[in-house]
């Protein structure tokens, strides 16, 4: 399995994407480092950055690497291997490639300008959505038919995720404000990982006083352990579930 | 002649009568409520250095009480430390520790009741329910103290320093921290309130009621429970203060509530959730303040009317005004907006295209706060840009139409 690993990651680093990657990530947090004059602004700015990018860029690319090693992971069927295997030596491989990038082009400026607290939970952040994006990706190449279907579903995710989403929890929480929604909303968040780290970050940035009781609420479960394993675990279930899903769409599939 | 002369002794020996009663441990005078039994108008008591458990100590003549830095009287947290009722009487390098709590008076390290002329300078109050409580006074001056707590709730501690039906006080130079009030003011008019430090209050910083024409200049008020609270008072000039980190679900830098022709100028407020909060208040000058890194510069209510807002800078707040309805009976002009996206054809230093200083999602967050959960949500940002593009929610009147593209030099 690690071996297939390492071929596929041969094949991404091959291509080139991931070196653009990873030098348009790094350019992007160490000019804005270079530019704010306060470093918890940059970090603000990076955050649309993890928050909105790196979903984008991770799912187009894992469906489109999907579709180009299609006849690769054809190849490999004939083999004696099993196909949860391959799928997972595959998501290994992506994975590890979309991480590293990740990991060198906004981690090491963050390491080096603002290491505390909120620059880790920045990190943490894009890790795991980093990871829960790839997962997500494959669940929808391997569901869709062809490359343009995979395509316009992965886009049509993210594109739910990152902004479809927080609508609809506008719309709820006007629809229904003249009830208590706290407990509701942290319920509400754990349904979409971008926002769930989108939280995590804020609170880490005091913007909970701004809240008021709901930001109280809120300080109190994010703030204490619970929160952050809350928020670890819940972040787990979203990159296992839907690769153990794709798994076992993968080993029914007629390829 | 002879009664001239009669005069001009009479006067001599009352010079030569102001004599210096050294009070403690070995001295001809022991204690201090003996000194102050002997003392006459014009008497100075030097308290040695010591403890004086001595209850409490009613001081009515016009004499001066000196200590000698480590001079310490202490309450063992039982009753009033010392209380002053008089004319020109000065307290001078005394330690006040362990005054008492009661429920039903209220109990103060120093208690200035009916008096006039009074001054109380360099002392240090430690662990008392109200530090320096003064009523019904005039001219009293407070300097150079430094006053801690130890703060348990709301209800069990006192004011720093409270001020009751005064005029021409003057605070100057103190420190107070730990009690529920750092300052408190009500029904005082014509005083000063001048280069104090008031931090870690559990309530207000300052705490103003029914005060008119007041000065306070150049106090720094830090990381109190709800930040500074002007309530109901006219004419009150307020300058080159720091209103910093007061943050908190409810807390303020600047609460005004029904406050008339005052001036806010000068002031730098950071880090506070809110910068100034606003209600039912006419004809303020807010100019030339620095409001940097708040959560919401300034909250303006709908009921507030006339007031100028002028030559501010605005940076890095999460929101710069937020307000409760669509009334705006107040002028924004020539203040620095972090977020003013215009453009200045003319170069003469002021944006062309007015700025709405209340987001889309401000007026949101007004309406159902919970909504706060979005906060830098990209469909948030989606939302401003496009309530930008053609107002239709946040107020069409609420509006700088003279920005500047450069701060203000403040």
């Amino acid at each position: 399995m690690l071996k297939l690993s390492r071929y596929v990651l041969y094949d991404i680093l091959r291509s080139k994407v991931v070196l653009a990657y990873t030098l348009f990530l790094f350019i992007v947090s160490f000019s804005l480092f270079q530019l704010e004059e306060n470093d918890s602004k940059a970090i603000l700015s990076l955050l649309t950055i993890v928050l909105i990018v790196v979903p984008l860029i991770s799912m187009i690319f894992t469906t489109i690497h999907y579709y180009n090693s299609y006849e690769f992971i054809e190849l490999m069927l004939s083999q004696p291997l099993s196909r949860t295997r391959i799928l997972l030596s595959e998501y290994a491989g992506v994975a590890l490639s979309l991480l590293s990038a990740f990991l060198i082009g906004v981690g090491i400026p963050v390491l080096f300008f603002a290491f505390d607290e909120t620059g880790l939970a920045l990190l943490f952040t894009g890790i795991a959505l980093t990871l829960v994006f790839t997962s997500i990706a494959f669940l929808a190449s391997v569901k869709a038919r062809d490359k343009a279907r995979g395509i316009g579903a992965a886009l049509l995710l993210w594109f739910y995720f990152a902004l479809i989403y927080d609508g609809l929890v506008l719309l709820i929480l006007f629809a229904f404000s003249d009830y208590p929604m706290e407990k509701f909303t942290l319920l509400l968040s754990a349904l979409n990982p971008i926002d769930l780290g989108r939280i995590f970050i804020m609170l880490k940035m005091d913007i909970s006083a701004l809240m008021g009781y709901t930001g109280a609420l809120y300080k109190d479960f994010f703030g204490s352990g619970t929160g952050v394993f809350f928020t670890l675990g819940i972040m787990l279930l979203w990159i296992t579930l839907p690769l153990l899903w794709a798994i076992r769409v993968f080993k029914r599939k007629d390829l | 002649m002879r009664f001239v002369i009669v005069i001009l002794f009479l006067f001599s020996s009352v010079i030569v009568d102001a004599r210096i009663i050294i009070t403690g441990k070995g001295q001809a005078v022991q204690t201090l409520k003996e000194a102050v039994s002997l003392a006459k108008d014009g008497d100075t008591i030097l308290l040695k250095n010591g403890i004086y458990k001595e209850g409490n100590i009613l001081i009515t003549r016009s004499i001066t009480l000196l200590g000698e830095g480590n001079s310490i009287l202490d309450g063992n947290h039982k009753t009033e430390l010392l209380t002053i009722s008089g004319k020109n009487i000065t307290v001078k390098k005394i330690l006040f520790q362990n005054a008492g709590y009661s429920a039903l008076n209220d109990f103060a390290a120093v208690k200035v009741i009916d008096a006039s002329n009074i001054l109380l300078e360099q002392n240090t109050i430690t662990n008392s329910y109200f530090a320096i409580h003064i009523s019904n006074t005039s001219h009293c001056s407070i300097r150079n103290n430094r006053i801690t707590g130890t703060p348990t709730s709301e209800q069990l501690t006192g004011n720093g320093i409270h001020l009751w039906k005064s005029n021409h006080a003057l605070i100057e130079t103190n420190y107070v921290s730990g009690h529920r009030d750092g300052i408190y003011f009500e029904f005082v008019t014509e005083s000063t309130i001048r280069n104090n430090l008031s931090e870690n209050n559990i309530r207000y910083g300052l705490h103003f009621m029914f005060s008119h024409s007041d000065h306070y200049i150049n106090n720094t008020f830090k990381k109190n429970g709800a930040g500074v609270a002007v309530m109901y008072s006219k004419k009150v000039i307020m300058t080159g203060n720091h209103f910093e980190e007061n943050w908190g679900p409810s807390a303020y830098g600047i609460l005004l509530k029904e406050i008339t022709d005052g001036m806010i100028s000068n002031n730098t407020f950071l880090k506070n959730t809110v910068g100034i909060y606003m209600e039912g208040s006419s004809r303020m000058e807010i100019q030339k303040n620095a409001f940097k890194n708040n959560g919401w510069a300034m909250k303006v209510q709908a009921s507030c009317d006339d007031n100028n807002i002028h030559h501010n800078n605005f940076n890095g707040n999460s929101f710069d005004i937020a307000t409760n309805g669509t009334m705006m009976l107040n002028k924004f002009f020539n203040n620095y907006w972090d977020k003013y996206e215009g453009y200045d054809i003319n170069k003469d230093g002021i944006g062309d295209v007015p700025y709405h200083p209340v987001s889309m999602y401000a007026m949101i967050v007004e309406q159902n706060p919970t909504t706060l959960i979005l906060m830098r949500s990209f469909m948030v940002s989606i939302l401003d840009k496009a309530e930008k593009a053609i107002p239709s929610l946040t107020p069409e009147n609420l509006l700088d139409d003279k920005p500047m593209m450069k701060p203000n030099a403040l």
